[in-house]
């Protein structure tokens, strides 16, 4: 038994299909308790009011969004490597998903920016560098949608999700170069230095269980949509 | 290698056209610039150095295309591709040959057009230099940008949406640098980052255009 088993469409579908209920019920498990816990379970915070409690969105929807992005790299590696066509259509399928989680973490984050910054949007490094995530986000999947042999597309998407990393990752710190930051510094760290109160702590863990499974399964479905689509392509081409 | 510099240069300034109009759109984007804003010339001195490298980066996103797609299109480039010399070079060569066409003439006229935006003295040495040192990492990133979407029917569009992103750092550095020194500050620290951006950029891009001009000739 190794892991790259599953690089074989059958036993990827097999294994995803028997997965995808159990995590449906622990996404949903998860996402339940972490809002309502945190929407309703925590106090206000005394500067901020009841504003705090979008972190139990904007946190985990921009760790998804910069996650995501390193999901792709690998998968993108892989298929470079190892040519597994599973790996490829996952980093097409969570293209999207990585795409959806910057807006949301843009969003809650203008929500939140309106009362406390008295400004939607400031012209912040952490707020640039995840504009640019959401282009470079762009870019990758309008060349997939752009051409139509398939392992072609997987090849360019793939060299360009290697070559985006590492201009992704220069664009993050050249920002940080062109202008001072408004952002607060991180919200959570493994080493208990800067940190929020444990009262917001746990439920916002709990929060970020349930996005880091709902991207999964996300990824996962999608991925299985990619391979039936492949199927029914090669069986069109058969028939015909 | 060399061979193929001196016809890529040879092409690009006898078939007219692709040479000058780098420049004429830098010129006119330039010219826009006063319609758009004013006149005021304390204002345009404040956004010349960002105007002016933008419009560099624009000028140069315009001729990316024609790096690769005319030698595509004509079969060159499968000839090219079995030669014996490495698709890594090709791409290199053409990236240069790219940016003598296209950024030392758009660095050249940059000093005149900021006399028009009124930028200020101590500034003009800064964008020379910046534009020196930045334009050929715009010409080895933008290849690989062509390289990627040489196989696409009307790609332009598509391939603006992928090169302008990766162009962010150079863009930051390059701004920045004559933006300091216009504010009296010290540019040479975001000059030495750009400078490191383009060499990173000349040394590694041209593998990865090899990589995707090999996975669009299969």
């Amino acid at each position: 038994m190794s892991f790259w088993e599953y690089a074989n469409p059958v036993k990827f579908m097999g294994l995803s299909g028997r997965l995808i209920p159990v995590l449906s019920v622990l996404t949903a498990l998860c996402l339940a308790v972490g809002i309502l816990w945190g929407f309703f379970g925590t106090p206000d915070d005394y500067k901020q009011g009841s504003t705090v409690k979008i972190i139990f969105l904007h946190v985990p929807s921009a760790m998804i969004a910069i996650n995501a992005w390193i999901m792709m790299m690998i998968t993108s590696l892989v298929w470079l490597i190892r040519r597994h066509h599973v790996s490829a259509l996952a980093a097409k399928a969570a293209a999207p998903i990585g795409l959806t989680m910057t807006l949301i973490a843009l969003g809650t984050g203008a929500i939140w920016g309106k009362p406390m910054w008295g400004t939607y949007w400031a012209w912040d490094p952490r707020l640039t560098s995840f504009m640019i995530l959401a282009v470079f986000y762009l870019g990758y999947i309008a060349l997939w949608n752009a051409i139509e042999d398939t392992d072609v597309a997987a090849d360019l998407t793939s060299i360009l999700c290697m070559v985006g990393s590492v201009f992704a990752l220069l664009s993050r710190y050249a920002v940080n170069f062109w202008n001072q930051g408004l952002h607060q510094g991180a919200s959570l760290s493994l080493d208990k230095e800067e940190h929020v109160d444990n009262a917001f702590y746990f439920p916002l863990l709990v929060c970020i269980a349930g996005f880091v499974l709902l991207f999964v399964i996300l990824v996962l479905i999608r991925t299985r949509t990619e391979i039936r689509l492949r199927r029914a392509a090669s069986l069109q081409a058969r028939n015909t | 290698m060399l061979a193929l510099f001196t016809r890529d240069l040879k092409l690009a300034f006898r078939s007219g056209g692709g040479f000058g109009l780098a420049l004429a759109f830098f010129l006119i984007v330039v010219m826009f610039v006063p319609f758009g804003v004013g006149s005021d010339l304390t204002l345009l001195a404040r956004i010349a150095p960002g105007i002016l490298w933008i419009g560099a980066l624009l000028a140069c996103l315009l001729s990316l295309d024609r790096i690769f797609q005319l030698d595509h299109e004509d079969g060159t480039l499968d000839v090219l591709a079995t030669s014996p010399l490495p698709l890594s070079g090709i791409t290199a060569a053409k990236a240069t040959a790219h940016w003598v066409t296209t950024g030392l003439p758009l660095t050249l006229a940059a000093i005149p057009l900021g006399y028009l935006l009124n930028l200020p003295e101590p500034a003009y040495i800064w964008l020379f230099a910046s534009l020196a040192i930045g334009t050929p990492a715009l010409s080895f990133i933008g290849a690989f940008g062509a390289a990627v979407t040489v196989g696409i029917k009307r790609g332009g569009l598509l391939l603006s949406l992928l090169v302008l992103p990766l162009y962010i750092p150079t863009l930051i550095f390059g701004a920045v640098s004559v933006t300091k020194s216009v504010d009296g500050l010290n540019p040479l620290p975001s000059l030495i980052l750009l400078a490191g951006l383009t060499l990173f950029s000349v040394v590694l891009m041209p593998f990865a255009s090899a990589l995707a001009l090999k996975a669009n000739l299969n």
